[in-house]
């Protein structure tokens, strides 16, 4: 039985998620009781908005203590855009502010200048490419199963994960000529920067691939 | 390199998607979430849907076509017409949209753009601009399907527009709609040259030589919609003659 727990804190439209979701899993069910967060096996945190009000709706119900024991119970948790972002340590989005801390590294404003110093624009919106080095069948995640390196996936964001290790990026794209993050990963513990569930083909092949660890 | 976008457009009316000419004279082509399952099938990047009698009811009809559509298109999808409130937006957002395509509601308020914006993020709003040529050669902005004009000169209006927070600018050329005629490149590069926000271009798509010459032109994202309902040509052979060219596009 794959059951797929969605983290409902407030803030995002979950509905193109769950539907993405529910293409792979046998059972998806979305909440904000930290009871049934507690007893999921496979938890999804999805999100929209500003690092500060994304926080405040975990910490609300009570969400943050939660996942750092399924951090600690193995159970696999998969991180989307804001989601992805409240993963690390802390951000820098209008102030600074605590993540839950899963991942270790910062959440920090993407430049407004190209390494080349043309300006660009932030957000990022559009389609933009995958980079890993393959390794065999997938790259070094089975997160990858499937893709392969230069495979478009759908971004929208202003801030970017930059993890301590680089072991824990497990794929990036380039924006602006500098590499930004796009899938961190750290033992049972995922985020993609961009939106699986609106990267058509591509990101369908990751939502299932999380679905199958 | 950002990568050139292309996008479906659907005008959808009493739950059919139509195409006219220079908005008038509309023709049932299919039903929409058939439609835009094929085309995200073949490759498209993006759907933008329009609700074409929405202005008249004044208020947009196509939020259970946009839920139904989630079941199976997974790619960003934009939802325009008769949208005049943030609550409105919301309720767009909800069914399943990601981003909203404004026209009269701003043309009437333009602070309605600051309060989507601060809401929901600038990326979520997009400017819907019908231009059509004067007999000066001003381009000037129309509503309600290009039929009644604003009086507002297209460029100083979007240049406003952005000041509001506007994240993205969807511009229809109401003289070249549906003509299948080519497109009006002069009112494309006088828009992109104005703005520094990414610029959807549409009407009078005839070929690919015309989507090349937009993305020349400086446009972001081209929306096409008769030479794909008529069959004139399917996704994957438009894109596959525009990186033979050299553009940077999915596959």
């Amino acid at each position: 039985m794959n059951k797929i727990t969605i983290i409902d804190y407030g803030l995002s439209n979950l509905l193109s998620v769950v539907r993405a979701f529910d293409m792979f899993a046998d059972d998806v069910i979305v909440t904000n009781d930290f009871r049934k967060v507690g007893m999921a096996s496979k938890i999804v945190l999805p999100g929209v908005g500003a690092f500060e009000s994304g926080m405040k709706g975990i910490i609300k119900y009570g969400l943050d203590e939660i996942l750092i024991k399924c951090k600690e119970k193995q159970v696999p948790i998969l991180g989307i855009c804001l989601g992805m972002q409240m993963l690390f340590d802390k951000s820098f989005e209008n102030g600074e502010y605590e993540g839950l801390g899963l991942i270790s590294g910062t959440v920090e404003k993407l430049p407004y200048n190209t390494l080349y110093g043309e300006r660009q624009n932030v957000p990022q919106i559009g389609w933009s490419t995958l980079e890993f080095l393959m390794m065999g069948r997938y790259g070094s995640n089975k997160l990858l199963e499937g893709i392969i390196p230069g495979d478009d996936v759908y971004f929208v964001h202003s801030y970017e994960c930059k993890p301590y290790s680089q072991s824990d990026v497990i794929a990036y794209t380039c924006y602006g000529g500098r590499k930004v993050c796009a899938i961190a990963g750290y033992e049972n513990i995922y985020g993609c920067q961009f939106h699986p569930e609106k990267s058509g083909k591509t990101g369908l092949k990751i939502i299932k691939n999380f679905c199958l660890l | 390199m950002r990568k050139i976008r292309l996008i479906a457009r659907l005008d959808v009316k009493d739950q059919y998607v139509v195409k006219g000419i220079q908005f008038e004279g509309l023709r049932k082509i299919g039903n929409p979430n058939q439609l835009s399952l094929k085309y995200y099938e073949e490759g498209i990047d993006e759907i933008i849907y329009i609700d074409t009698v929405a202005s008249l009811y004044e208020r947009n009809n196509l939020n259970y076509i946009v839920k139904e559509a989630t079941n199976d298109i997974f790619i960003p999808m934009c939802v325009g017409g008769g949208l005049r409130t943030v609550d409105d937006v919301r309720n767009t957002l909800i069914a399943g949209a990601d981003k909203v395509a404004i026209n009269t509601g701003a043309l009437r308020n333009p602070k309605l753009i600051t309060k989507i914006a601060d809401a929901f993020g600038s990326q979520c709003v997009v400017l819907s601009v019908q231009a059509k040529k004067k007999k000066d050669g001003i381009y000037e902005a129309y509503y309600d399907n290009g039929r009644e004009h604003s009086g507002k000169n297209v460029i100083d209006w979007i240049k406003e527009a952005v000041e509001y927070g506007v994240g993205e600018i969807f511009l229809t050329s109401v003289d070249k709609d549906g003509t299948m005629s080519g497109m009006d490149f002069e009112l494309i590069q006088k828009v992109c040259n104005s703005v520094n926000i990414p610029v959807i271009v549409s009407g009078g798509t005839a070929s690919v030589d015309d989507i090349f010459g937009a993305v020349n032109a400086g446009a972001s994202a081209v929306a096409i919609a008769s030479i794909l309902h008529y069959g004139h040509y399917n996704i994957l052979e438009i894109k596959k003659q525009l990186r033979e060219r050299g553009v940077d596009i999915r596959p």
